[in-house]
């Protein structure tokens, strides 16, 4: 499963990259395994102010729907609108087409609360 | 009772569970077994199978043995279906009732010689089955009951490739017609080679003793078949509108109400149930297993999803079974409803997260 370096990570199988405060999230190679192949996303409205740990988004897979958490508190700015037609990126590119969600951070703060990609990996090992 | 494992209960594996391994299967319990739920995804196996040709683990479904003078007309008064005009080699798709005609199970059966019969059941309702059968054998003996499930696998074979591969996976060994069994030598393996399955597709199910399982799984990859899971199994199913024991057929409803009046035969000998079907034909059915298709795309109903006339916050019923139709695009599935709501075109809602999303009943098979 890849983890890149580049990221963080939460323990809720959520991927971070922040540039210029923005926060870009999705969900990782492990999570995406796990979730089987995607059929459906509902994902947050610009606008949207979310806490860090909140539910903002659901991926329905085949088997399930399943909650996804926002690891950082902010306002939601952009959603990805290419997964309403193609919602297999999240299995295919998970780390680059696959994104979900862009929040500007109200706290930058979180982001070091978040695993490194060295304690992630050990989590799913 | 209901049939939950204890999570001391190890799971059980199949002859196959080698072979999962090493395809690299992603495993998952179900009615106590160890099962393959996907191998390389769920959508990709169902379309191997929907276009060219898969094959699934089914050794976890009961095979049962039944043999004696008589054995016949004593199964003929324990199932919906009419088994007497099966010649040997033929099978049929039949109901087990309780006397309140609710389906105990239902089951494939085929008829190996003049008095000896093979049952496939559902693997969750194996035990009960076995139970219901045994209790009810005549007390003189001459009608032998044997689970022959321990020691034997089982593979369905699916899609419209089957009989291109088949001359390549066992060549000599004829395939029955549809719902007919043959039995065949394949090395030193004995088969019986079932021309049925759970997928819509044309498909044969394969029985044979453990030890000649792998080698037949190996020759079935090795004519081109996808390895499938129970993901892709159960939306291929629900796609054709076939019904799940457990989900959509339960001891509370008659195989009337589930749609399946074409394997009830009111008007053979007596077997346990007919009264009360009797009955429940000529007052009519108070509800209906019917196909709701979902009018766009959105979140794909699930089980126990509540159903709704639109404008009306009284639900009329909820979803039995649910999901996303891999060829269709879209979110389908069944649900008990009321008579006056269970035509094709009627608009209905499916609630989803505390949302309505509209509905359309339609006529089965969805695909």
């Amino acid at each position: 499963m890849q983890v890149p370096e580049s990221l963080r990570y939460a323990t809720s199988h959520e991927w971070v990259s922040v540039t210029d405060g923005i926060a870009t999230i999705g969900v990782t190679d492990h999570a995406q395994a796990e979730l089987t192949d995607v059929v459906y996303l509902e994902l947050p409205t610009p606008g949207k102010q979310v806490k860090a740990g909140d539910a903002v988004a659901v991926i329905e897979s085949v088997k399930a729907a399943n909650d996804i958490y926002t690891p950082v508190s902010g306002e939601v700015v952009e959603f990805n609108p290419n997964l309403e037609t193609d919602p297999s990126a999240v299995n295919q590119a998970p780390y680059t087409d696959g994104w979900m969600f862009r929040i500007r951070l109200s706290d930058p703060g979180e982001i070091d609360k978040l695993l490194t990609p060295a304690e992630y990996q050990s989590q799913i090992s | 009772m209901p049939e939950t494992l204890h999570e001391s209960t190890p799971l059980l594996e199949t002859p196959l569970a080698g072979e999962h391994r090493r395809l690299g299967a992603r495993m998952a319990p179900f009615a106590g077994w160890d099962m393959p739920l996907q191998y390389e995804g769920m959508i990709a196996e169902h379309h191997a199978v929907r276009q060219g040709l898969g094959v699934f683990d089914i050794s976890h479904m009961g095979q049962l043995m039944v043999d004696g003078a008589g054995a016949g007309e004593w199964l003929n008064g324990l199932l919906s279906n009419d088994l007497s005009s099966l010649a040997v080699g033929q099978g049929q798709y039949s109901l087990m009732l309780n006397p309140q005609g609710g389906i105990i199970d239902d089951l494939i059966l085929y008829r190996l010689g003049d008095t000896e019969w093979f049952l496939i059941v559902n693997a969750s309702r194996k035990t009960t089955d076995f139970a219901w059968l045994e209790a009810h054998l005549p007390e003189d003996g001459s009608i032998r009951l044997d689970d022959v499930t321990s020691g034997r696998a089982g593979l369905a074979i699916q899609g419209p490739g089957l009989v291109a591969a088949w001359e390549r996976i066992a060549p000599g060994v004829a395939l029955p017609e549809r719902n007919g069994i043959l039995q065949g030598t394949w090395g030193r393996t004995e088969l019986r080679v079932c021309r049925t399955g759970y997928t819509g597709e044309d498909g044969c199910e394969v029985f044979c003793p453990s030890a000649g399982a792998e080698d037949l799984l190996r020759a079935v990859l090795a004519a081109g078949a996808t390895p499938c899971g129970l993901g892709a199994r159960d939306t291929l199913r629900l796609e054709k509108g076939y019904a799940l024991y457990g989900a959509d057929l339960d001891a509370r409803h008659t195989p009337l109400e589930a749609g399946l009046g074409a394997f009830v035969k009111l008007g053979k000998s007596a077997f346990v149930g007919q009264a009360r079907l009797l009955a429940q034909k000529a007052e009519g059915v108070p509800t209906k297993l019917v196909a709701l298709r979902c009018d766009s795309k959105g979140p794909p109903p699930r089980a126990h999803c509540l159903v709704y006339r639109p404008g009306n916050d009284e639900p009329i019923g909820e979803l039995t079974s649910g999901g996303f139709s891999p060829s269709l695009g879209i979110g389908i599935g069944l649900a008990y409803l009321p008579m006056e709501c269970s035509a094709p075109e009627t608009s209905l809602e499916v609630g989803i997260r505390g949302r309505r999303h509209p509905v359309t009943v339609v006529r089965k098979p969805f695909y």
